[in-house]
């Protein structure tokens, strides 16, 4: 008996000890992965659609929520103002989720760019979203007021040959990046100004 | 038998250096040597776990009922791998990228293990620390070693922080069977052979 209570006594003590050290390093080192993992993962698309703009896009980020959503919103500086705005957003795609990353301009109404961050397409098909720059490429300058439709759903958007799941998915992800956009204007078009 | 403080510590470098002559460790040994960045990386958290679990598990040999003990070494190692794991994610994301799976595989890596088990439970702290360090130098050492020719006569140079040192001269046609798995084995081979002759008394 008393062996089994040492046992127990021993092991609760070592594992709290342990436990505890790690929630302390992990409350340490949080904020940091943070930054890590958007620089990393997302940094390349975050970067990617708001090309050629004079400020770190990562650095000038901020947070706004909506309900129990979080959304991380990055600001692109063009000519010396905070015109632009990327917005991550999901969507169903062919086979799960695919999350990308919409940018927008919110002086001209009209969208930058779209890239794809993570998925699980087909590879040499669905997969081109992310990686063929004529699919990505068609939603430059497409103006933020019209639906975003591929063309067999009456829209302007040519679906990737092969992908038309996929290529609706992209649509649907940036229009309802859009509607989050158009949800939280006004606070995001505050918080903008405060970026130089 | 009994060692010196200096024997304890070098012994790791040569005489029982781990996967050349303990012949432990091996997964990481085969899968991340393919270049010397990520060798040595993963020799670095290896020594850090090592290190650690031993001092902690030298520190408490006494009182660790030797029923649960073995128990009692995964939570002292997998502790210190956590640590090396949010670490690396915080300050070395791209060699936290690289490394991958084979950095929470430490825990199951036989090496701190075999330590816990066949040193730092028998022996003191100092002992035991001087152990743990010298086993992890050994091992970054034998993993950079081995990734060093690999990575030579696959790609011709050698890649340190993104800059290619060329070393092979622009004639050489690399040879990119090495850097896949079966070079692993062969490489591994060729040196435990090598290691063996120059261990020949």
């Amino acid at each position: 008996m008393r062996e089994i209570i040492n046992m127990i006594v021993v092991l609760t003590v070592i594992s709290l000890a342990s436990g505890g050290l790690l929630a302390a390093l992990r409350e340490g080192t949080q904020e940091r992965i943070e930054i890590q993992t958007l620089e990393f993962v997302k940094g390349p698309a975050i970067r990617e659609v708001l090309q050629g703009a004079s400020n770190d896009p990562i650095a000038s980020r901020f947070q706004i929520k909506d309900g129990d959503a979080l959304h991380n919103l990055f600001v692109g500086v063009f000519d010396g103002q905070p015109t632009a705005i990327a917005l991550e957003t999901s969507s169903k795609g062919y086979k799960g989720d695919m999350g990308m990353m919409v940018a927008l301009d919110v002086k001209k109404n009209k969208l930058i760019g779209v890239a794809v961050t993570t998925h699980a397409e087909t590879a040499g098909l669905g997969a081109k979203a992310q990686s063929d720059p004529k699919f990505s490429g068609q939603f430059k300058g497409v103006s933020i007021t019209s639906p975003v439709k591929v063309t067999q759903d009456g829209g302007s958007v040519n679906a990737i040959s092969g992908a038309t799941i996929t290529s609706r998915a992209v649509c649907g992800g940036v229009s309802s990046a859009l509607a989050t956009y158009e949800k939280l204007k006004p606070q995001i078009l505050e918080k903008m100004q405060a970026v130089k | 038998m009994a060692k010196t403080l200096v024997q304890e510590f070098t012994k790791g470098l040569w005489a029982e250096i781990p996967p050349f002559r303990l012949v432990l460790g091996l997964c990481p040994t085969l899968a991340i040597t393919n270049t010397v960045e990520n060798a040595y990386g993963m020799g670095i958290a290896v020594t850090f776990v090592l290190t650690f679990s031993n001092i902690m598990i030298s520190a408490l040999r006494k009182i660790i009922p030797p029923k649960v003990r073995i128990v009692a070494f995964i939570v002292a190692i997998a502790t210190f791998v956590c640590v090396v794991e949010l670490v690396m994610q915080a300050y070395t994301y791209s060699l936290f990228m690289k490394l991958g799976i084979y950095i929470p595989l430490i825990v199951v890596n036989c090496i701190p293990m075999g330590r816990a088990e066949a040193f730092a439970s028998r022996y003191g702290v100092v002992r035991s620390t001087l152990d743990g360090l010298g086993l992890g130098i050994g091992y970054t050492l034998a993993l950079s070693t081995l990734a060093f020719f690999r990575e030579i006569i696959a790609t011709g140079a050698i890649t340190l922080y993104e800059k290619p040192i060329a070393i092979m001269g622009a004639s050489y046609e690399p040879f990119k069977f090495l850097v896949a798995a079966p070079g692993a084995f062969i490489c591994l081979g060729l040196m435990l052979g090598v290691m063996n002759i120059l261990g020949k008394k």
